[in-house]
């Protein structure tokens, strides 16, 4: 048992970090849009960054919850709400059997993370557990959710250490104009100096034509020497082709894993999120960074996933005796004073120790 | 290695560019190169992508910087010139021409003043290079169609289009793995599945190697039919002989 989807939400998918080793058969990598967000709600809830997580698009679902877990929601602000009370983002919160979490609309950004402690129990194919509407593999068999659908959890828990420590402060996505860092390359030599300088000082509008395969912008025609085709080429996520129409179109996490069209540049991976989190209408400036400092920002990103991982995931080595007495005698002492937490000196053998003694995990309350 | 590009391909890929048209040399270099890449191990490196021009090899930054990987490549390109590539197999891919399963052939044969059956013959006469695969799981670029049955796409694209059709656009033939829109001449369709979630190996073909379209009757396609259904089914592959 697990979660059962009251509704379906406008497109809710089960998505890891992506299908990685196929791409040389055409099956792209997939995977959430906002890997940063999708992190953290796994961090957040003692899972591996890598977990399969939900991933709601601007109108989310509503999940009753049929056993009790810890869950996390993280990214764009869409009103969540459980049992109709605000639901905290960007924190781990034990939520218990026949509670409803739900989402009343879009305040900002665009896309949800949802982490379950534990993980989702779907099965893995081609190594992923991500889902693929056009391959219509991976998730719950290759389509989104919707009304009546039900996903187990792999292994639910509702206790985990440091569940005080296990919250951030929720990112921003209110604005509405973003700069995305880019690498340049494979193809700017396919453009004039006219053309790049367009390209790198110019505003474009995210249009209406965006999904999990790319996001296509209106700007200022971007200038080819020779047209915008090229002999089929490999992408990657972040890829800024530039058709002979000249204008943006960046691939996302869907995207086919080769193109003719010609690519001006790179989306830095540490930008992505910011893009993945945009709405139709606002507008992207595109500044140019060398490789080493994409390389360098990208390896910062990774280390602090590590130092959070390590703050609140790390296990501590199971108590020797000698603790195991000074816990017990700590137990007692707070049962005398009728306490439900605090701090005790006990001496075991001479040996000194201070014992923390916190309340149980609470559960959410409304 | 002399004549080959490194390009930036955003912090988590490389692109090694080889050349700028589409030619069996070049496939060639390609295919010797992720062997020898593969055979050297980097650590980092994920996984690697072949197309007609290039291998885009995706990495990890914080495993291997791109100097450190262009110089391990510098010295994989060095070894490549030991590396003798296999003979390349060629998968046989049974085709039932015609009717309703190709329902183009008959327009292809007309704008070529041929008969049908002479249509069939050009089609399925030759041994067909896999370039690459990519646009959807398991759709493989192929090359070397004879010109006499190069014919136009469609000036209006079908709406769908059954997964199996074998089709021609201009000078290019191939095989839709799954449904979906396209403009393509269609001319037949094969019962084999080129993409199968469910299989075990869900693409059935891979770069490098070679597909040969062999006729079958309307018969010995249900045949095939019902068995790739049962999964017991599998294409006649041999190795291509030297040219």
């Amino acid at each position: 048992m697990g979660v059962k989807f009251i509704s379906g939400g406008a497109l809710t998918t089960i998505q890891d970090m992506g299908r990685f080793g196929y791409q040389e058969t055409g099956m792209p990598v997939s995977g959430v849009m906002d890997k940063r967000s999708a992190a953290l709600a796994n961090l957040l809830v003692g899972n591996r960054t890598e977990e399969a997580v939900l991933e709601i698009t601007m109108l989310g679902p509503a999940i009753e919850f049929t056993e009790d877990n810890i869950v996390a929601v993280t990214g764009a602000d869409l009103g969540a709400k459980l049992n109709g009370a605000e639901f905290p983002r960007y924190e781990a919160v034990l939520v218990r059997a026949g509670q409803t979490l739900s989402f009343s609309g879009i305040r900002s950004g665009s896309r949800a993370y949802v982490a379950f402690a534990g993980g989702l129990d779907v099965p893995q194919v081609m190594g992923s557990k991500s889902t693929n509407l056009k391959s219509v593999i991976g998730g719950l068999n290759g389509r989104k959710i919707g009304a009546g659908d039900a996903i187990g959890f792999a292994a639910p828990k509702t206790f985990l250490p440091n569940m005080k420590k296990r919250r951030l402060k929720p990112e921003d996505f209110s604005a509405k104009e973003h700069t995305l860092r880019v690498v340049m390359g494979p193809q700017d030599d396919c453009f004039t100096e006219q053309g790049i300088a367009t390209f790198l000082g110019s505003a474009y509008t995210i249009s209406n034509e965006y999904d999990r395969m790319g996001c296509r912008m209106q700007g200022p025609v971007i200038e080819h020497k020779n047209g915008g085709d090229i002999i089929t080429d490999g992408i990657s996520f972040g890829s800024v082709q530039i058709p002979s129409h000249g204008n943006p179109i960046v691939m996302m996490a869907d995207h086919q894993t080769t193109g003719g069209y010609t690519k001006i540049a790179t989306v830095v991976s540490v930008d992505l999120p910011v893009l993945a989190q945009s709405l139709p209408g606002q507008k992207i400036r595109f500044e140019r960074i060398e490789i080493e400092e994409a390389q360098d920002l990208l390896c910062s990103w990774m280390e602090e996933l590590g130092r959070l991982d390590r703050e609140w995931n790390t296990v501590t080595e199971p108590a020797s005796d000698v603790q195991a007495v000074a816990l017990s005698a700590a137990l007692c002492e707070q049962k005398t004073n009728f306490s439900s937490q605090g701090t005790y000196r006990i001496v075991v053998n001479g040996e000194e120790f201070l014992v923390e003694l916190q309340k149980e995990t609470e559960p959410f309350r409304e | 290695m002399n004549g080959v590009r490194y390009l930036v391909s955003g912090d988590s890929a490389l692109t090694v560019e080889f050349g700028n048209e589409i030619s069996p040399e070049i496939n060639r270099k390609i295919r010797a190169f992720k062997l020898a890449l593969e055979a050297a191990n980097i650590e980092g490196i994920v996984e690697t992508i072949p197309t007609y021009r290039s291998l885009l090899i995706c990495y990890r930054p914080e495993v291997i910087r791109y100097g450190a990987l262009i110089d391990a490549l510098e010295h994989v390109g060095a070894s490549m010139d030991s590396i003798t590539l296999p003979p390349p197999s060629v998968v046989e891919i049974p085709v039932l021409y015609g009717g309703e399963a190709g329902p183009d052939l008959g327009h292809v044969a007309s704008v070529h003043g041929l008969t049908e059956k002479e249509v069939v013959e050009i089609h399925s006469s030759r041994e067909y290079l896999i370039y690459m695969l990519g646009f959807i799981a398991g759709f493989p670029y192929l090359g070397g169609m004879d010109k006499q049955i190069a014919t136009p796409r469609l000036e209006t694209p079908r709406v769908k289009i059954e997964g199996g059709s074998v089709g021609i656009a201009g000078e290019q033939t191939g095989v839709y793995p799954v449904a979906s829109p396209g403009g393509w001449q269609l001319i037949g369709r094969t019962p084999v599945k080129l993409y199968d979630a469910e299989r075990e190996k869900p693409v059935l073909l891979e770069a490098g190697q070679y597909i040969r379209f062999c006729p079958v009757s309307e018969e010995t396609y249900r045949e095939i039919e019902r068995q790739v259904e049962n999964g017991t089914y599998s294409c006649r592959v041999y190795e291509k002989e030297a040219e």
